[in-house]
């Protein structure tokens, strides 16, 4: 099938691609021209009419829980995808907190065959250790071979530094980077940042220093070690100046935010509402203040949703008893382009290092190229849409975000990726 | 002029002429309380549920005794605590509360916001009876009762609250409604159990308990739990006793006549030594009916607002 792409702008920044009123024909979701093309020159070709529109390379999301194996109520490979690919993204990396955790190389095997047909190409992160539980290192080698770019124990962190250190040396002969929830579990268990907040709504506390220990622990280790590691989520003032740090000196430390951490505060837990409960919480206007700075002057990497999934009846709960976590692939997009590009926090350029280039990087993977002979793998975005993010509508199996009715301005309008292309809440094969 | 809201959620942002006239009307029951029928129609034909998911006996037989004096159908509603860990019974509990068509419902629960989550699904005019370690409206306005009736005003009064300041609902409810009646607050106990940032609520911290006796009208001195959750904040019972434990020693010593508030039942020789705790007797008692009295007149003005 060919396609045309009428009237693009294209802007690639690792390409130093920035033109506008560019045409683009696919064939069969492969590139096969890229300039001004006449539309009678071409019989039988789908036009989609881009003007003002932009065309960059497919955004990624480092940090997804899809909840298969385990728990296919809340989500499922199939409609995380779905979800991620409504949200702009043409790649994913699943975390390994399933049930059981991605600790072998059969279930990694059995995510890349449930998502082998799919627009979104789904990445998967093994477990460091057996089953999550920070006694013994997972079979890194045999996970890596299947397939997995990363390890983690997210949900938690390694839980000693000895662990840790074996997990760093082990994982270095791959290259692939320790991904860390840093929490110290001796401060953990709080339902909420420790502030003047905690105290005035009586919930139980976690400091922001139960984070910043262990991002030190992993940075120092990373640094005795020579391994990688990758600070997930990053949410407090000073994890952010540890890192900025630490990349002076040249350690091979990197880092994401979250959207939801640098759009809300722990003030908005007034209302005990629980889809404002995540792990890290919300923090403070300084905490965000210096996360701006991280993301201006690249002590953060990346950003990477940590969607979440949870069901309705489990959200629905007192605020402290209530899970963790939200959803986020479908908000992503809005809110980088809302609070970060449209407040000039960063620049598009920036915004696209940050959600396609740098997570696969990161990653070792490859960054899709703009050119003639390479399969399209595009995010299509709307820059100045203003819309209202309606949870109703949302492509996940589970509802629990904080940004429903929402205005946001800017928005992922379709993805291509694997000859597939997804536009007006359609699939379409190219 | 009516109350200003349809709830009692905590003492957090209610103004002072609602607090002005809950502790008025509170009076006007105390008299009914004296009287040889105790009993006003006020609330006949109300329905008024007690949710209570801790076991509180003493809460709980305070609202049942200021409903049935006010006439109200009360219904009970005790919750085990084993059966609550997980949240599933309550969703059960609230759906079935619903379907009764309460007027109001007074509800006690471990988990902090548990009455603001009921304001969403309940049409029914809700009682903070106590939510965690976060408010704990009712007895925070018992207290501002009782020293008012002691010391026949708030204003200006230098009051401190003593123990476990971190983990009591019914410091903060004291601290809210203290300070909205222009009292001047700070608290005592040992550093783990002040919570980081309680400045911030224009409240002055004291380490040692000598000063605060020295420097207040009032000590309003919380109960210690002595389960071993709470243990793990404070070296040893001894330790407690010795450093913040309110002893006659200690009164003498600062030499002045100072108002001992105590929610009850004491730990004699930890909080307050048993000599201090004998003398307070009379005004322990006294606040049982003064707490009838303050929960009647919260229900009877939520009840009759429409
Ligand atoms: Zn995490
Ligand atoms: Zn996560």
């Amino acid at each position: 099938m060919k396609v045309i792409l009428k009237n693009v702008s294209l802007f690639h920044p690792a390409q130093k691609i920035d033109e506008k009123g560019i045409d683009i024909l696919l064939t069969d979701g492969v590139i096969s021209k890229i300039g001004k093309i006449k539309a009678e020159e071409i019989s039988g070709a789908k036009i989609f009419d881009l003007t003002n529109k932009h065309i960059v390379p497919g955004f990624f999301d480092m940090h997804v829980h899809l909840r298969e194996p385990g728990r296919e109520d809340e989500e499922t490979v199939i409609t995380g995808c779905n979800a991620a690919a409504n949200g702009g993204f043409t790649g994913i990396a699943c975390m390994p907190n399933t049930e059981p955790a991605i600790d072998s190389a059969e279930i990694v095997t059995f995510i890349k065959e449930k998502s082998k047909d799919h627009l979104v190409d789904v990445e998967v992160i093994g477990a460091a250790t057996l089953d999550r539980k920070g006694e013994y290192i997972s079979p890194m080698a045999e996970l890596y071979e299947a397939g997995a770019v990363g390890f983690s124990d997210d949900g938690v962190a390694i839980k000693t530094a000895g662990i840790l250190k074996r997990a760093f040396e082990y994982s270095k002969m791959y290259n692939v980077p320790i991904i860390e929830h840093c929490e110290d579990e001796t401060l953990a268990g709080g339902a909420m940042n420790e502030g003047i907040n905690s105290t005035m709504l009586g919930l139980p506390p976690i400091p922001s220093v139960a984070e910043e220990l262990i991002v030190i622990r992993d940075i120092m280790l990373a640094e005795y070690t020579g391994g990688k590691i990758h600070i997930a989520h990053i949410s407090t003032k000073k994890s952010v100046e540890m890192v900025r740090e630490a990349k002076r000196k040249g350690i091979a430390v990197t880092s994401e935010v979250t959207p939801h951490h640098f759009t809300l505060i722990d003030d908005s837990l007034k209302s005990y509402d629980t889809n404002l409960k995540m792990n890290p919480p919300l923090r403070t206007r300084a905490d965000i203040d210096e996360i701006l700075l991280g993301l201006q002057d690249g002590t953060i990497d990346c950003i990477s949703s940590d969607h979440a999934p949870h069901s309705a009846e489990e959200k629905e709960a007192e605020f402290e008893h209530a899970p963790n976590g939200i959803t986020g692939l479908e908000t992503q997009v809005g809110l980088a382009l809302t609070e970060l590009y449209h407040k000039k926090v960063i620049t598009l350029e920036q915004l696209i290092e940050k959600m396609a280039i740098n997570p696969r990087k990161i990653l070792n993977l490859p960054v899709p190229s703009i050119e003639v002979g390479q399969i399209a793998n595009f995010t299509i975005l709307d820059l100045n849409e203003i819309f209202t993010f309606d949870i109703s509508k949302s492509k996940s199996k589970s509802k629990n975000s904080p940004f429903d009715k929402r205005l946001l301005t800017g928005r992922a309008i379709g993805v291509i990726n694997n000859c597939k292309l997804f536009y007006q809440d359609e699939f379409l094969i190219l | 002029m009516p109350l200003s809201s349809r709830h009692l959620l905590g003492l957090q942002g209610v103004p002072k002429e609602d607090i002005q006239l809950i502790l008025d009307t509170a009076s006007t029951f105390r008299e009914v309380l004296e009287r040889p029928i105790k009993r006003v129609p006020t609330l006949q034909g109300k329905t008024i549920v007690n949710l209570f998911y801790e076991n509180s006996t003493r809460t709980r037989i305070s609202f049942e005794l200021a409903e049935k004096r006010l006439s109200a159908d009360s219904i009970n509603f005790a919750v085990s605590a084993s059966s609550v860990s997980k949240g599933e019974s309550f969703k059960d509990t609230i759906k079935n509360i619903e379907a009764m068509k309460v007027d109001m419902v007074v509800v006690r629960h471990s988990a902090a916001g548990t009455p603001l989550y009921l304001t969403n699904i309940s049409d029914a005019n809700i009682i903070n009876a106590g939510d965690g370690i976060h408010e704990h409206p009712t007895q925070g306005l018992l207290d501002m009762y009782s020293i008012r009736e002691k010391l026949r005003k708030i204003e200006g009064l230098k009051v401190c609250i003593v123990g476990d300041v971190a983990h009591s609902r019914v410091a903060l409810s004291n601290i809210y409604g203290l300070k909205t009646m222009g009292a001047d607050v700070s608290v005592c106990g040992p550093s783990t159990m002040i919570p980081r940032n309680i400045e911030d609520l224009g409240v002055k911290v004291i380490y040692n308990i000598d000063e605060a006796i020295q420097e207040n009208d009032v000590l309003n001195v919380l109960r210690i739990q002595l389960e071993r959750k709470a243990r793990e904040y404070f070296p040893s019972i001894r330790e407690y006793a010795k450093y913040f434990g309110i002893t006659e020693e200690r009164l003498e010593k600062n030499g002045k006549d100072i108002l001992i508030l105590h929610p009850g039942p004491i730990n004699r020789g930890v909080e307050i030594s048993s000599g201090v705790a004998d003398g307070l007797h009379q005004i322990i008692l006294k606040q049982v009916t003064n707490g009838v009295a303050i929960r009647m007149a919260v229900l009877y003005l939520l009840g009759t607002l429409n």
